[in-house]
């Protein structure tokens, strides 16, 4: 596939370090290019295009096809200029009358075993087959049509994305290469050999059943239409693109839309993108069809109560009831009965609007973000220790480690791009230990094994991480001159006499962690000696009673040895959301304005209070846990939900829709009824990423563009909503552009200080702080010293978690996410994603299942303290005896019914990871089910129109 | 399932043990410190009220701090202004 105005230059860049500049001469003209370039290359970048076929800059050179043959002065034969690497002086000519034979004889072969269908074939004009056959002028195949081929070969459409058909396909082999060495899954393999060659996903198996992860790698690498979208098959072939963010994980991947007029047709991974250079997965590549779907909500609407249908309204009735309730409600119940929830899967424009919307206008700082529920932790941990709330490093960093600690994450299903360059750099050689109960893919996939890999027990991440702190500071691994310089040394005293104490050894701890210390004394060694160390973790790790210790213990660790402020190292946060990040950065938590400033800094609230004309309440407000108690007592009575599902999201289900019951007037902006909606009493319909302008700051703390590709569904963007809803508030907000928000936050966030849309437009994106000293950003954080100062050092005590297992509830539960589905699923669920995972499962090791006679397949009661549901047993190995776990994408499951009140001390993060459950056979589904789907049924009733 | 009250008690105890290792005076002042950098007003009052005969010795002691401090400002090693900018 051709990338739609965009030069493939035929190899990649030298990889040599402090490569020398080479001046070489190709078809007359000089070229300078550094040591180690391909002549394709060097000739590409010097304008002129070579033919070729099985080359693409994304992958290695392999020198097959044999079209991209050239002369070189003194060298006898034609090098292929793929595999050739420039030299001084050397003279290159790639046009030549024998050149012309040569690859034209080539031609002649691969167009006897084609289709003549170009007309006809989806690729038309979009076919480097094509582009080279004209190239080369050919007019004429002298073996003929008739003799053996592969044209009588079955089309594979199992993938609902991209099909396969095997008589386009040249077996140039990049579909394999791109499978193998950008995404590492290595599903694909040219099967035969000689003129019997074909390619073939895991053994010969169809594109679905196989190992393909359906990145899409392979349809991007193909030169010819043998592996094509369907999108294209159907549309035709794009003819511009607007380069824009992906709106899924908080990877940050950056697309090209590919449009034919203002149809979408595909969206194809930006080679520019600094996040994901040029890689996808199957969500953000292919997982955009709910933008259009029917179950979109695309007029507001109200209604009296949740019992009521709901009634289509125009938007000024719509925003005018919010402001009306709003400031009902506050008169005659507080001022902090209201409050509003941010989300993470909208702009920082827009989350920037609905905290200062409920500041400025409510007058109160009762607004969260679903960052309470994956990585406040973060935020509290890595301020306490590094001075900041945010990860250190860039992704391009990892491939500087020489080990990488991968905890409570699996980033093979939540951040798979960047999973794919792990894998990249575990292959060059670099080292790993993985800390999870459960045996994730990166223990053990192709070509990827952990040197050691940690089960330990749900719940007890600070007794494992200080046990590694012990080993450390024992065995005299401890990084002494860099704590010396660059860490407070009476607080490292403190921790090294806390961790050194035998009650924190692997050998004591071995109980509570199940970890063998033995493994657990090797995995620290490594970690401490093994070179420059990066760790990077998930909500594994947050999601605990101790999330925020536990976060605090790996700063702790990295700081002992040595292992914050260089490229290879770090602590880093993998985001759950697309931003997360930004939404935190904007302000979104009760207790901070934008840049984690606190409320009650005076000279900070001064600040705010100036530019937004209003005096500002110094009291932190309630987080979302809170909100909903206070609900349930009357002292809370309105909310306004922007693009989040806490109903589906949050813990404790029951809990939440008490809370939400309860209320007066529940707002939900969002794109679909979602479970949360079936208590709203106003629905304002959102607009997807495609359709709008604004930013978004990725796990690494880039800020990325959004560029509206199509005009919004709902006839407005969600940022002109909130400003609507500010206007009838009587503010004077009057925002032209997103930019202009923008703006406005780089006036009042000192991190924010260089981040302009000019900027933006300029660098391709700026991770922060971006200030007057780092104007283009700040790839590594902690350079040249702490952002609070002295790194500073915290004893983490190991404090069980207050949910045991016991005889009524012997089993412990954890949740996460799974690689095609995202989040609460309303966007995936509403795609062919559902064909991977169209239910969630529950997965459990085969003794454990054993032991209640169930089977693979079977239909289980799932049930804690909080509440039981059903769903079907996943019997595997891939969870320890006594652990279970399953996903939360599906609301008829509602995982959540499960998970308790139980919470992170610092930030109330819940802990999904630790639930005590009994796992039972079962006919059909729990009483809540049935009752909560008729209910649902009901609440997404809307009331016909009448006719006029 | 708690009550608000049983809540907030239980939210107290939770922070008051978590930074018990730093000594019981130090942890209480770290616990009053966090309340008062992290819970809404009515959540702080609540707990003021209470007969803190739930509360373990640490929390009681972490809310007898923020009794006597009246109207707190939020200034704890959790949220220190000056040194916790994120200026970078």
């Amino acid at each position: 596939m051709a990338w739609l105005g965009e030069i493939d230059l035929g190899t990649r860049a030298s990889a040599l370090p402090d490569a020398r500049m080479v001046t070489l001469t190709i078809d007359g003209a000089t070229v300078e290019v550094p040591e180690g370039t391909s002549i394709m290359r060097a000739a590409a970048l010097g304008g002129t295009s070579i033919p070729k076929l099985c080359a693409t800059d994304n992958l290695e050179a392999f020198g097959s096809c044999r079209v991209c043959l050239v002369e070189v002065e003194g060298r006898a034969g034609y090098p292929a200029s793929c595999t050739t690497p420039v030299t001084p002086g050397m003279v290159v000519r790639t046009q030549s009358e024998r050149l012309t034979q040569l690859r034209r004889g080539v031609m002649e072969l691969y167009i006897s075993d084609h289709p003549l269908d170009c007309l006809t074939c989806s690729a038309n004009g979009d076919c480097e087959l094509q582009d080279v056959a004209g190239a080369v002028g050919l007019r004429d195949v002298r073996y003929g049509y008739e003799g053996a081929n592969h044209l009588a070969a079955d089309k594979d459409e199992s993938n609902p994305y991209f099909a396969f058909d095997p008589t386009k396909c040249i077996v140039c082999s990049r579909c394999v290469r791109a499978c193998d060495e950008v995404q590492g899954t290595f599903a694909l393999t040219v099967e035969g050999r000689g003129f019997d060659s074909v390619i073939a996903a895991s053994q010969s198996e169809d594109f679905l059943s196989s190992e393909c992860v359906s990145c899409g790698a392979c349809v991007q690498a193909c030169p010819t239409s043998a592996l094509i979208e369907k999108s294209v098959e159907a549309i035709g072939t794009p003819d511009r693109a607007v380069v824009t963010t992906c709106a899924y994980c908080g990877v940050g991947c950056t697309f090209r839309a590919e449009l034919r007029g203002e149809q979408l047709v595909r969206m194809v991974p930006w080679k520019e993108g600094k996040a994901n250079r040029g890689h996808s997965c199957v969500k953000g590549r292919f997982a955009w069809g709910y933008a259009n779907h029917a179950e979109r909500i695309l007029n507001p609407m109200i209604r009296e109560s949740i019992d009521q249908p709901w009634r289509e309204v125009s938007w000024a009735e719509a925003i005018g009831r919010v402001a009306s309730e709003f400031r009902r409600i506050q008169a005659e119940h507080g001022r902090r009965a209201v409050g509003g929830i941010t989300s993470s899967r909208c702009t920082n424009e827009e989350t920037y609007l609905v905290q200062k919307l409920i500041r400025q206008g409510f007058g109160n700082n009762n607004v969260d973000t679903c960052a309470r529920v994956c990585h406040s932790p973060t935020g509290y941990g890595l301020k306490t220790t590094f001075g900041t709330s945010a990860g250190t490093q860039d992704f391009d960093s990892v491939m500087a480690a020489d080990v990488m600690m991968v905890i409570g994450a699996n980033p093979t299903d939540g951040h798979p791009v960047f999973a794919s360059r792990m894998k990249q750099r575990l292959r060059q050689g670099a080292r790993l230990i993985v800390v999870d109960p459960r045996r994730t893919d990166l223990v053990r996939s192709a070509h990827i094994e952990a040197d050691h890999h940690l089960p330990l027990q749900p719940g007890t991440n600070v007794a494992l991480l200080t046990a590694m702190a012990h080993v450390v500071v024992t065995e005299g691994l401890v990084d002494e001159d860099y704590v010396r310089a660059r860490c407070d040394l009476e607080a490292f005293a403190e921790w090294a006499a806390f961790v050194a104490e035998e009650a924190r050894s692997p050998e004591a701890t071995e109980a509570l962690t199940r970890v063998p210390a033995a493994d657990l004394r090797a995995a620290a060694r490594l970690y401490a000696t093994g070179g420059r160390a990066a760790i990077y973790y998930g909500l594994g790790v947050t999601e605990h009673s101790q999330g925020s210790s536990t976060v605090i213990a790996i700063a702790n660790l990295a700081m002992a040895t040595g292992n914050v402020g260089l490229e290879g190292a770090g602590v880093n946060p993998l985001r759950g959301q697309n931003n997360v990040q930004g939404a935190c950065d904007m302000g979104s938590f009760p207790h901070e304005y934008s840049g984690y400033r606190h409320v009650a800094d005076a000279e900070t609230r001064a600040l705010f209070e100036a530019a937004w004309g209003v005096e500002l309440d110094p009291e932190p407000g309630l987080r979302i846990p809170n909100m909903l108690d206070a609900a349930t007592e009357g002292r809370f009575r309105a909310l306004y939900v922007q693009g989040e599902d806490i109903l589906q999201s949050d813990p404790n289900t029951q809990h939440v829709a008490a809370g939400l019951a309860a209320m007066e007037c529940v707002v939900v902006q969002d794109l679909f009824l979602n479970e949360t909606a079936n208590y709203a009493h106003v629905f304002l319909p959102g607009s997807t990423f495609l359709e709008k302008d604004g930013t978004f700051t990725n796990a690494e703390r880039r800020i990325q563009r959004v560029r509206r590709v199509m005009e919004p569904k709902n006839g407005l963007a969600d940022w002109e909503i909130v400003q609507a809803v500010a206007q009838a508030l009587d503010l004077d907000w009057n925002y032209a552009h997103p930019s202009e928000i923008m703006d406005e936050i780089a006036r009042l966030t000192p991190t924010f200080a260089r981040v302009s849309y000019d900027a933006l437009e300029a660098h391709g994106s700026l991770q922060w702080p971006a200030t007057d000293a780092t104007p283009t950003g700040t790839p590594t954080m902690h350079l040249d010293g702490f952002v609070r100062g002295k790194g500073h050092f915290v004893v983490t005590d190991y404090i069980p978690t207050d949910e045991k297992t016991g005889p009524r509830y012997p089993l412990l539960l954890t949740t996460g996410r799974i690689l095609s589905h995202y989040n609460v699923g309303a966007q995936t669920r509403r795609t062919e994603n559902v064909a991977w995972h169209p239910e969630d499962r529950l997965e459990i090791h085969p003794s454990d299942a054993e032991n209640r006679g169930l089977r693979d397949g079977d239909w289980v009661t799932l049930k804690s303290r909080a509440g039981e549901t059903t769903l079907r047993a996943l019997v595997t190995e891939r969870v320890a005896p006594g652990v279970v776990y399953t996903t939360f994408h599906h609301p008829v499951t509602q995982a959540n019914v499960i998970t308790t009140d139980y919470s992170d001390w610092a930030t109330n993060c819940p802990e999904y990871k630790v639930t005590a459950v009994q796992v039972s056979a079962s006919n059909g589904p729990s009483d809540w089910q049935e009752a909560y789907a008729r209910q649902a049924e009901r609440a997404r009733r809307i009331e016909p129109v009448a006719a006029e | 399932m708690m009550t608000p009250d049983e809540r907030l008690v239980y939210m107290a105890n939770q922070i008051a043990r978590n930074l018990a290792a730093r000594g019981d005076e130090a942890a209480a002042l770290a616990t009053a410190d966090h309340i008062a950098a992290f819970w809404d007003p009515h959540m702080r009052e609540r707990i003021m009220a209470d007969d803190r005969a739930a509360l373990d010795p640490i929390a009681a002691r972490a809310i007898a701090l923020l009794r006597r401090r009246g109207d707190p400002g939020a200034q704890s090693a959790a949220t220190v202004f000056a040194g916790g900018a994120d200026a970078g």
